[in-house]
């Protein structure tokens, strides 16, 4: 075939467009054959969160069907991980759920933890609290801005914004990071709570409460608000456990499963809280269980600084942490110990662990295969975004395209974390 | 010779009133940030000149120096066609509009504080509006874009349903002025505000505002634009001046809706008090219209946005009946005191 035919056969006609819908028309008209229109949303939508793909089949504007497309945010953590130590894996899991980077931190090394089975200090379980609480906060915080932005309050997204901003700024002060923090380390934390932290923390805190009856003043009640939330995106307890849901999106269906309850990790059984729960699991239920555990966090984190003991932030272990910064620049010993552990990291006994951390979301689990040495054989991650976007049809049929991102955002779906 | 003169006239007004209401819409979009950004704890822009007062400058600019996009596969005609259809209508219902009570005497010449006192001003200006309708559904249908096509069908079914109970409210100050003029009812509503139509048409009132919002397609009825769902509904597909002439419609009409409001309802240019009268009606007028204009956008900082069948339920079962029961009652009172 010469170069002119091939360029001959590409050619269009000029309004192709349109002459599709003619002969469209004409190949329907006759039969009167009725098709459900076909709606594609996203990756690149305003309010898909990230870069999530929906295929909306719809009668009207009545979806019969959402299939959702993921994976264009997929960076392969997993494999990445098998080719790192364990301490060059901390800042992988940043990036799965970018918005509570704190809380992935927390999960996975505990998981490591529980394979090494080393004890952790006091003051360091106390610490690792207190900054899972304030990210659970600022987590919280921005699921309730961008869901009321969703359905169009647009200035509850300001005021959620100015609180999460103090948080951030205390996270800057704690770690030098605002948003991919790699705060907490295998046996510990990387620094201490200075007394500074302590106080601004303590100021937030008094008028925090205050706050969330601020943005419950433009919601809770109006009905519109109401009108939005009520009855929609409904998910009994039964189904709910079936689709393996968790966190909020489980709680709201009246399942009471918190894995700082069940399984108490940190130092949550040494503090006063409860666990909300839902009646019906519609989108008001979830709504109003996130706006309680920021009440119940902010109890938690209060009671934490007020019994928050002295002592070491990391367990001391020469083989797995650094020895104090001020011998290495000393002590020659210190500095080659410093240098292997930076390099090389350390070693892991063989083993498999499954270890399910509580974190804004729901149960991020860490499954880590370990044949010795100082890299994973295989980690694999359960994000619950991506557990509950495979609820997300259950849920969604039925309703209309205008409840599709409100549905959406009920799961708090950080496409980051869905994708890995 | 004369005839000239009054076509001069004419002219000078039409420039006056279009000139006055586009400066107006261009700082009304300025205004809605700065008060959106005030009760949202913010700045809102402050980079172009003395506190971002030459922001609406620039955006016009902007727009006015993008490229001008048509989709293929879109109807070029009608897609052209389509915001020049939403923006007249939104502009020529000023026509009738009396802004104030003296006419200006040069020599022989009188120019009115109108440009046309039209005796069926009401019905001209609805009639206008429902044009409007008419362009964005054509601009939805022809930009060949799927969400574009439901924004431009939800707005079009908006528009129809929510101009009825409208119309319905304003029968209330028409049967009380006992005119469809403007310049009537405003007279009508002469000596102090306890005579305004409010204070005997409240109901009527607080329809006409629910309506006008909804007309208006802003918060919590911009459901034909709702961005977190479809994009930025029928005009998804326009761009550069095409864009901003939609744009410059929706606020043209959010300050027609509140002219409207203000001579039916809050007396037009009229003074609340007698000994208030020497500030001139000019000044009263706009005054009134910036107070309605900042409850829309009061509104929009406020509340959160309906669904489209709460949105239908709520104008055909609620609003119509209310509308309905309003002129029948407005009717049967006033056959009765006359």
């Amino acid at each position: 075939m010469s170069m002119d035919e091939t360029q001959e056969e590409i050619i269009r006609p000029d309004h192709y467009g349109d002459d599709d819908f003619d002969t469209d028309l004409e190949r329907t008209a006759p039969k009167k054959r009725v098709e459900d229109l076909l709606l594609n949303m996203g990756p690149q939508h305003p309010s898909t969160h990230g870069v999530l793909r929906i295929v909306l089949e719809m009668e009207g504007e009545i979806i019969v069907k959402a299939t959702p497309y993921l994976g264009y945010l997929h960076r392969g953590v997993e494999k990445l991980s098998e080719n790192s130590t364990y301490s060059q894996i901390i800042p992988l899991t940043d990036r799965l759920d970018y918005t509570c980077s704190m809380t992935n931190n927390y999960a996975f090394v505990r998981a490591v933890e529980k394979l090494l089975q080393v004890e952790i200090p006091e003051r360091a379980e106390y610490v690792r609290t207190i900054v899972a609480e304030m990210q659970r906060l600022a987590g919280h915080l921005f699921w309730l801005g961008t869901q009321a932005l969703d359905i169009g309050a647009m200035t509850v997204f300001f005021y959620t914004f100015r609180e999460r901003e103090v948080l951030l700024d205390l996270f800057e002060v704690l770690c030098g990071a605002r948003l991919t923090m790699s705060y907490y380390r295998v046996g510990g934390v990387d620094r201490d709570l200075t007394k500074e932290i302590v106080d601004r923390l303590y100021k937030f805190l008094e008028t925090f409460p205050e706050n969330v009856d601020e943005y419950n003043t433009l919601l809770e009640t109006n009905r519109i608000w109401l009108g939005r939330t009520r009855d929609i995106a409904v998910i009994s307890a039964k189904d709910a456990v079936s689709f393996g849901l968790t966190g909020p999106a489980l709680r709201g269906s009246g399942v009471n499963y918190d894995i700082r309850k069940a399984e108490p990790y940190g130092v949550y059984d040494k503090v006063e809280w409860e666990v909300p729960l839902g009646k019906k699991g519609d989108t008001y239920d979830r709504y109003w269980i996130r706006v309680e555990e920021m009440r119940q966090s902010a109890k938690i984190i209060k009671q934490c600084l007020d019994q928050l003991p002295e002592g070491p932030i990391a367990v001391d272990l020469p083989t797995i942490t650094y020895p104090p910064r001020d011998k290495v620049t000393t002590d020659m010993e210190s500095l080659i110990h410093h240098f292997m552990i930076a390099t090389e990291g350390f070693d892991v006994p063989e083993g498999e662990i499954y270890c399910g951390t509580e974190v804004p979301k729901g149960e991020l689990g860490f499954y880590i295969v370990s044949q010795g040495g100082n890299k994973p054989y295989r980690l694999r991650i359960r994000p619950p975004s991506f557990i509950h976007m495979g609820a997300f049809e259950h849920m969604a049929r039925g309703y209309m395209v205008s409840d599709i991102i409100t549905i959406f955002g009920t799961y708090d779906v950080v496409m980051g974390e869905c994708d890995r | 010779m004369d005839i000239a003169i009054q076509i001069g006239v004419v002219l000078f007004q039409i420039v006056l009133v279009l000139g006055g209401v586009l400066t107006h819409v261009a700082y009304l979009t300025y205004a809605e940030r700065k008060v959106l950004s005030d009760m949202q704890d913010r700045l809102g822009p402050m980079e172009v000149g003395p506190h971002g007062l030459l922001q609406p400058l620039a955006d016009g600019l902007k727009l006015f120096f993008k490229e001008d996009i048509i989709p293929s596969g879109a109807n070029k005609i009608i897609f052209s066609a389509a915001p020049i259809l939403v923006l007249v209508p939104a502009l020529i219902g000023f026509a009738v509009v009396p802004f104030g009570r003296d006419s200006l005497q040069i020599g022989s010449i009188e120019i009115t504080p109108y440009i046309a006192d039209l005796n069926i001003g009401v019905l001209y200006i609805l009639a206008f509006a429902s044009i409007g309708a008419y362009g964005i559904l054509l601009g939805g249908w022809a930009s060949n874009s799927k969400y574009a096509l439901l924004g431009g069908l939800r707005s079009a079914a908006q528009c129809i349903s929510y101009e009825l109970p409208l119309g319905l409210a304003l029968v209330g100050p028409i049967l009380l002025a006992e005119s469809l003029s403007l310049k009537t009812m405003t007279e009508a509503q002469g000596g102090g505000f306890w005579h305004w139509f409010i204070i005997v048409q409240p109901v009527a009132f607080v329809i006409y505002m629910i309506c006008a919002i909804a007309e208006t397609n802003r918060l919590p009825f911009d459901l034909p634009e709702a961005e977190s769902e479809l994009v930025a509904g029928f005009f998804t597909e326009y761009s550069g001046m095409r864009f901003s002439l939609f744009f410059l419609a929706e606020y043209g009409n959010m300050i027609l809706v509140s002219c409207i409001a203000v001579v039916a309802f809050l007396g037009g240019w009229q003074a609340p008090f007698s000994f208030l009268e020497f500030i001139p009606p000019i000044i009263w007028f706009l005054a009134k219209i910036y107070f309605l204009l900042f409850f829309y956008i009061w509104l929009r900082a406020t509340v959160p946005r309906l669904r489209f069948d709460q949105l239908m339920t709520f104008c055909w079962k609620v609003m119509l009946p209310l509308a309905l029961v309003n002129a029948l009652v407005t009717s049967i009172v006033k056959y009765i005191v006359t």
